[in-house]
């Protein structure tokens, strides 16, 4: 894990308020998995005070790619970047996906921004590995298909593709899709998660879901970002035994 | 070639410099070990240990308000025992001071945590909790009241004879009163300040943007508020201060240290640059170096009034 002094490079609006970002960071490149996380100070000035995490998106060589939209001051500073500025970035961070073992295909469910982790992702997926991805939004304007293969979508308003919730759109693809072979990796927003955690659990897929928690640090010390462990006993934390979690383990 | 003298004393702790990482923002020292080397700061204060391990509060914890943070962590904490077995052996190789923080709901707890880890010949000095905001028993409450904060001074020190410093709250109307019983019941050294009480609602919802309603409020936001309480104790009472409260850099770190601080403690920075403990104690080094300071501990309370 680095803290990196990484050189930003460039920025490509890709939809509606969702923002693609190039930067140069070649430690943090280098040893990057699919689904951490980097921990990004967007000043360097007192505001805002904390960084701000973002999915690894993707990776190229020594560049990461980093994917949001803008919902707040952070975010905000992060589009106003210009090529050459430097971003101190905290990373890689999180334990990733795992995207090894005995499956046929990758079940890739992502909602909104929630498509954010996985480029790299399907970049990186095992070669003997197919690819199946559901991606959702509330209208066209926030379908994110960016980097991602076999596309499948489903809006809200039905103003593209399946009219209705990614996760609905996943149950109509339960019977072309062998239950045994697949494992499903999901990302979205809390409700989205919650629906995909209970038809997972239903239909007994192997599923690992990213999570999305307000935190400091990123790396454990501020306990700032607990999630509720399934059993009972206490909470994990989203930075550091995350944002991956099998979709059993935990409340949502 | 550097002559400056960057060692301090607190009570009977020597500690090789000043800056001292503060208690519930570096864990048990192993995560920001992966990118710091804590050996060259003046020591770590270990996240508060209750007497049973504590799961915390729920989600939201914390959020970011104007330069500064509130959090609602609820002393989350894997307990004495635990700590013991599995903290203690990485803590000892850090070879750093370690300075181990309690937090308790009574005052026989405060006693019986201290009891157990007193015999751990890697803790040098106890930090004694008595000013979290953030749980409902004991905590700030205990911090409210001066006859409780002498109580507890004295029922530990009874059991210890280790360096022992109280860690006081703001949220008071005079702390200097507070500082002043710690002395009188032979307590070492206070430290100042704790986090400050506060809230942050979303006006859309209507709800308090943490769970727990109200939380500590930490960073840049604080440091005024920080001084002028080790400023009060420093005029007021003889005893080491140690300064807390919104240092970003060495700037800051020299002013607590010349409004009256020993030594000083970072916290909220921590989680934004993890090494800055090390840079501060460089940047104080080269102070000193500029302004022909020869032994740090001059600097302290050298207030020009």
């Amino acid at each position: 894990m680095y803290i990196e002094k990484s050189r930003f490079e460039s920025i490509e609006h890709l939809e509606h308020n969702i923002h693609l970002i190039k930067v140069y960071s070649p430690s943090i490149a280098r040893s990057a998995k699919p689904g951490q996380f980097c921990n990004i100070k967007v000043s360097d000035t007192d505001f805002p005070l904390l960084r701000r995490p973002f999915s690894i998106c993707n990776v190229e060589g020594e560049h990461i790619f980093f994917m949001f939209d803008i919902h707040g001051e952070g975010t905000l500073l992060l589009a106003t970047k210009k090529a050459g500025d430097e971003l101190d970035i905290l990373g890689p961070l999180g334990n990733g996906f795992d995207s090894n073992g005995d499956y046929q295909t990758a079940v890739i469910v992502a909602g909104g921004l929630g498509a954010a982790p996985f480029p790299f992702l399907t970049k990186r997926l095992p070669a003997d590995k197919n690819i199946y991805s559901l991606v959702g939004g509330r209208s066209l304007h926030q379908v994110i298909k960016w980097g991602l293969k076999n596309i499948h979508v489903s809006t809200d308003d039905g103003s593209e593709g399946f009219k209705g919730t990614i996760v609905e759109l996943f149950k109509t693809k339960i019977d072309e899709l062998d239950g045994k072979k697949i494992r499903v990796f999901g990302c979205g927003p809390n409700p989205m998660l919650k629906a995909l955690q209970e038809l997972s659990i239903e239909n007994n897929f192997d599923c690992q879901i990213s999570v999305e928690c307000a935190m400091a640090c990123g790396f454990g010390i501020c306990q700032g970002c607990p999630i509720e462990n399934a059993d009972g006993g206490g909470y994990s934390l989203v930075c550091k035994d995350g944002p991956v979690f099998d979709a059993k383990k935990v409340k949502l | 070639m550097s002559n400056v003298e960057l060692s301090v004393k607190i009570g009977s702790l020597e500690l090789k410099n000043p800056v001292l990482l503060a208690s519930g923002t570096v864990g048990y020292g192993n995560e920001i070990a992966q990118y710091t080397d804590l050996s060259k700061l003046g020591g770590i204060v270990t996240k508060s240990l209750s007497l049973k391990p504590r799961k915390g509060n729920p989600p939201q914890r914390i959020v970011e308000t104007p330069s500064g943070m509130l959090n609602a962590i609820g002393l989350a904490n894997v307990g004495v025992e635990v700590f013991v077995k599995e903290k203690i052996p990485f803590l000892k190789e850090l070879n750093t001071t370690l300075i181990c923080n309690i937090a308790a709901s009574s005052i026989e707890e405060y006693v019986e945590c201290t009891k157990i880890l007193d015999g751990e010949d890697a803790i040098q000095a106890f930090e004694i909790n008595v000013s979290c905001p953030n749980v409902k028993e004991g905590g700030l409450e205990f911090g409210n009241d001066v006859n409780a904060v002498g109580r507890i001074t004295e029922k530990v020190r009874a059991v210890t004879k280790k360096t022992l410093i109280i860690k006081l709250s703001p949220n008071v109307s005079r702390i200097s009163d507070f500082a002043k019983v710690v002395k009188e019941e032979g307590g070492d050294a206070v430290s100042a300040i704790n986090t400050l009480v506060g809230t942050s609602f979303n006006i859309f919802t209507r709800k308090p943007k943490i769970k727990n309603i109200t939380g500590g409020l930490s960073g840049p936001a604080i440091k005024p508020v920080a001084l002028a309480k080790v400023l009060e104790i420093s005029r007021n009472v003889d005893i080491p201060i140690i300064g807390i409260g919104g240092i970003m850099n060495w700037k800051d770190a020299a002013e607590f240290i010349i409004a009256g601080a020993a030594a000083v403690q970072l916290g909220t920075i921590n989680f934004i640059n993890p090494n800055a403990g090390v840079e501060i104690v460089e940047g104080l080094k080269t102070f000193c170096e500029q302004t022909s300071v020869n032994k740090i501990s001059e600097l302290t309370a050298s207030y020009q009034l």
